[in-house]
């Protein structure tokens, strides 16, 4: 076997940053204390790439790379914010305020929303793309929690939480395009898939309003993405946060 | 009376009821003179069937009475140069015993007695790049493939052909499925797999019924020695040609693409080292094995080697099948081959909904991968569909964006919602109700969706529009309602 391998250097923003071989670029950014925004993403699951927040520019690339699921290599020269990147990112945030129904004022994840604080972080305060006003569904069958498809960005997070952490795979995807929604089961009512098991790992997980406990209120909510990630080290390190 | 008659029993033939004029020659000359084949090219002429008569002549004729004479002698065959289709339209596709009379599996048989190397070198050197439409180098990816670590590889054929107006591939399909099926067999004894799967989409009915029969026939005779090759059937969905994509729907799972790396040559169908190629890339290796890399790279231009099969379709007379010399001009092969009148073609499309459109005043541009890359579009998987006068371009882009917004799969937000966006758009430029700001908006979101979204399909949505923007900006910007628009009403006679 292959011992450790020994770590990298590369260049962010013009600062030289060491990380471990195996690093991904969004690791390596984040250790520096540097900052790209995401959604999709969370620590503890498998990362999918589907949001394209934290697109990077890489020297000698072709094409912007997610820094998600990018590897570090070293001698890698990377950018973070280019005038083009934040074009981009903001127009990706207007892009997903305008596929949904989000109204912050009446939303549960009022300033516990991480889109919310994404479109603080690119500074976008409206949409210059028509909203579209999908008409969408709520499902509020199952007895702790709903799920308000208005909200959903389809980051995919509660599918990976539920798959991988709970292995229960109550969440999948179902339809294509913009038709594209999260589904419960066999694209079941929640409350009627017997799998679930009622652990709220979904809830804690989802970046805006779309899961939420049902005693919540607007502006109550209280997500914890933080969980995945403590769930995993337990497992893997055995090492508690409670403790 | 020495003459027998190949009959077309391809799909496009058969919509123009190839199996009635198949009856009449059939009662006229007895069964035994008349065999069906796959495409003869003229599609649109049809449906067709060949004469062969004893001094070695053939004739060509159309329709259910056999009542057009067609010209043998015209530049629509004698400019094509027949390599992957050399069989397509002589062999019966349903006979394994006439494939093989006519040379299938022979070349198989030799490569066998090689060492793989040594046909991955006549691969690379033929300069075969990847037909699908990317144009990776073809010899690199097996190269790349047999090289991995590990016990066993998988060899994948992409038959998912989707795009507006391609029918090259369920022409080799439904015309030499052997031919396909020896490809992939040199492949894996190159490559080192012991499994091979064909995706093929669920609209090719017809295909998928003689690659049955072929691979059925093929395993009884023990021609492919043992490499089982399995068929799977899509469901529907066109970003399913993208390779990321196709694996996963191969494995069971939702037809969506992932990242790359690992490329599938690392990590494909099941964590294996996986080599995926399209039809005609497979199909075009028979011939190179046989008559060596150097004859094939003889063929075409410095980059672009061999051979292309192209879909002819659109505002033009002669419509159907073409396969030429890469290099060959679109001129050549619209005006000449395809006998447009000098001055009626407005541009030529290529690419389908990932490529562009060439006009009229660059006809002269040679066919490759690069000139047309230069140009905008691409060469794709070989789809050509002339355009005319009455196509107002903004609308043709827009049917492009509508399939991109009905094919997208959801995954990633540029293509789930920008091609949303793209589409609403361009129907303002249709609706000649656009405004200055649209067009600035138009150029922005097409650069922020090429740029960013995460497959093919996303990255080059925008494509159709971006290239009629450049050739065409006059027409979107006709559409653009200004302060001076025309008066609604007709001024009042003084």
């Amino acid at each position: 076997m292959t011992g450790a391998q020994l770590p990298v250097r590369l260049s962010i923003n013009g600062l030289v940053v060491e990380a471990a071989a195996e690093a991904t670029l969004l690791q390596a950014i984040r250790s520096a204390g540097l900052q790209v925004p995401t959604l999709c993403h969370l620590d503890g699951l498998t990362p999918v790439g589907a949001c394209r927040l934290c697109l990077v520019v890489i020297e000698g690339h072709p094409k912007l790379e997610p820094a998600c699921v990018t590897a570090v290599a070293d001698g890698m020269v990377v950018h973070t914010h280019t005038p083009e990147l934040d074009t981009y990112r903001r127009m990706a945030v207007e892009l997903f305020f305008a596929e949904g129904n989000h109204v912050c004022a009446v939303c549960v994840a009022n300033g516990a929303c991480e889109l919310q604080a994404v479109a603080v972080e690119v500074g976008m305060d409206h949409s210059r793309f028509p909203y579209q006003y999908p008409r969408r569904e709520v499902d509020a069958s199952h007895p702790l929690f709903s799920l308000d498809h208005h909200r959903c960005i389809l980051c995919t997070r509660c599918v990976r939480v539920c798959d991988e952490i709970e292995a229960a795979h109550v969440w999948d995807v179902g339809y294509r395009g913009s038709s594209c929604s999260i589904i419960a089961g066999l694209d079941q009512p929640w409350g009627e898939v017997a799998a679930c098991t009622n652990c709220g790992k979904c809830v804690d997980v989802c970046p805006t309003g779309a899961l939420f406990r049902k005693e919540d209120g607007s502006g109550e909510k209280q997500p914890h993405p933080e969980r995945a990630q403590q769930l995993v080290e337990a497992r893997t390190e055995h090492h508690w946060h409670n403790q | 009376m020495g003459v027998s008659w190949r009959c077309c029993d391809a799909t496009a033939c058969r919509a123009a009821g190839g199996a009635a004029l198949r009856q009449r020659l059939e009662a006229e000359m007895g069964a035994d003179r008349v065999k069906p084949v796959g495409c003869l090219r003229l599609c649109g002429m049809g449906p067709l069937a060949a004469a062969d008569y004893a001094d070695g002549s053939t004739e060509l004729v159309g329709g259910v009475a056999g009542e057009r004479r067609l010209d043998l002698a015209h530049p629509f065959f004698i400019l094509q140069r027949s390599v992957v289709l050399e069989r397509c339209g002589l062999v019966n596709p349903n006979s394994i015993e006439d494939a093989i009379a006519q040379g299938a599996y022979a070349v198989l048989d030799r490569c066998r007695q090689l060492a793989p190397q040594a046909v991955i070198e006549q691969v690379e050197r033929s300069g075969l790049r990847g037909r699908g439409g990317a144009g990776y180098p073809t010899g690199r990816k097996w190269q790349l493939v047999a090289a991995q670590a590990s016990p066993t590889r998988a060899v994948v054929c992409n038959a998912d052909e989707g795009d507006p107006g391609a029918f090259m591939d369920r022409a080799v399909l439904e015309g030499d499925p052997h031919r396909l099926l020896e490809g992939m067999a040199i492949a894996a004894h190159a490559v080192g797999a012991a499994e091979a799967f064909i995706y093929v989409r669920a609209e090719y009915a017809l295909a998928i019924e003689r690659l049955r029969t072929a691979i059925g026939a093929a395993e009884a005779r023990g021609v492919l020695a043992g490499l089982p090759i399995q068929l799977r059937i899509g469901a529907g969905a066109y970003v399913c040609g993208e390779e990321t994509a196709l694996l996963h729907s191969i494995e069971g799972g939702r037809g969506t693409p992932r990242p790359r790396p690992p490329y599938p040559a690392v990590s494909g169908l099941w964590g294996l080292p996986t080599l995926i190629n399209n039809v005609e890339t497979f199909a075009a290796v028979p011939a190179i094995l046989r008559e060596g890399g150097d004859w094939y790279a003889a063929m075409g231009t410095a980059t672009s080697k061999g051979t292309k099969v192209f879909a002819l379709s659109g505002a033009i007379p002669h419509t159907g099948l073409i396969e030429v010399e890469m290099g060959t001009s679109l001129r050549t092969i619209v005006e000449a081959m395809g006998q447009s009148p000098p001055g009626q073609v407005k541009a030529v499309q290529t690419g389908g909904p990932s490529g562009g459109c060439v006009p009229a005043a660059l006809l002269d541009t040679p066919v490759d991968y690069e000139s047309l890359q230069s140009l905008g579009s691409i060469m794709g998987s070989g789809g050509m569909v002339v355009i005319d006068g009455a196509m107002a371009m903004p609308e043709l882009a827009r049917y492009f964006m509508r399939f991109c917004v009905d094919e997208s799969c959801g995954k990633c937000l540029p293509c789930r919602a920008g091609t949303v966006q793209l589409a609403q758009l361009l129907d303002r430029f249709v609706e000649r109700r656009a405004t200055a700001a649209d067009l600035v908006q138009l150029e922005q979101l097409c650069g922020m969706v090429k740029a960013t979204s995460l497959c093919g399909l996303g990255q080059s949505a925008p494509n159709p529009v971006l290239s009629t923007l450049r050739f065409f900006r006059a027409e979107y910007e006709a559409a653009i309602a200004g302060p001076i628009a025309a008066p609604i009403a007709a001024p009042i006679a003084p």
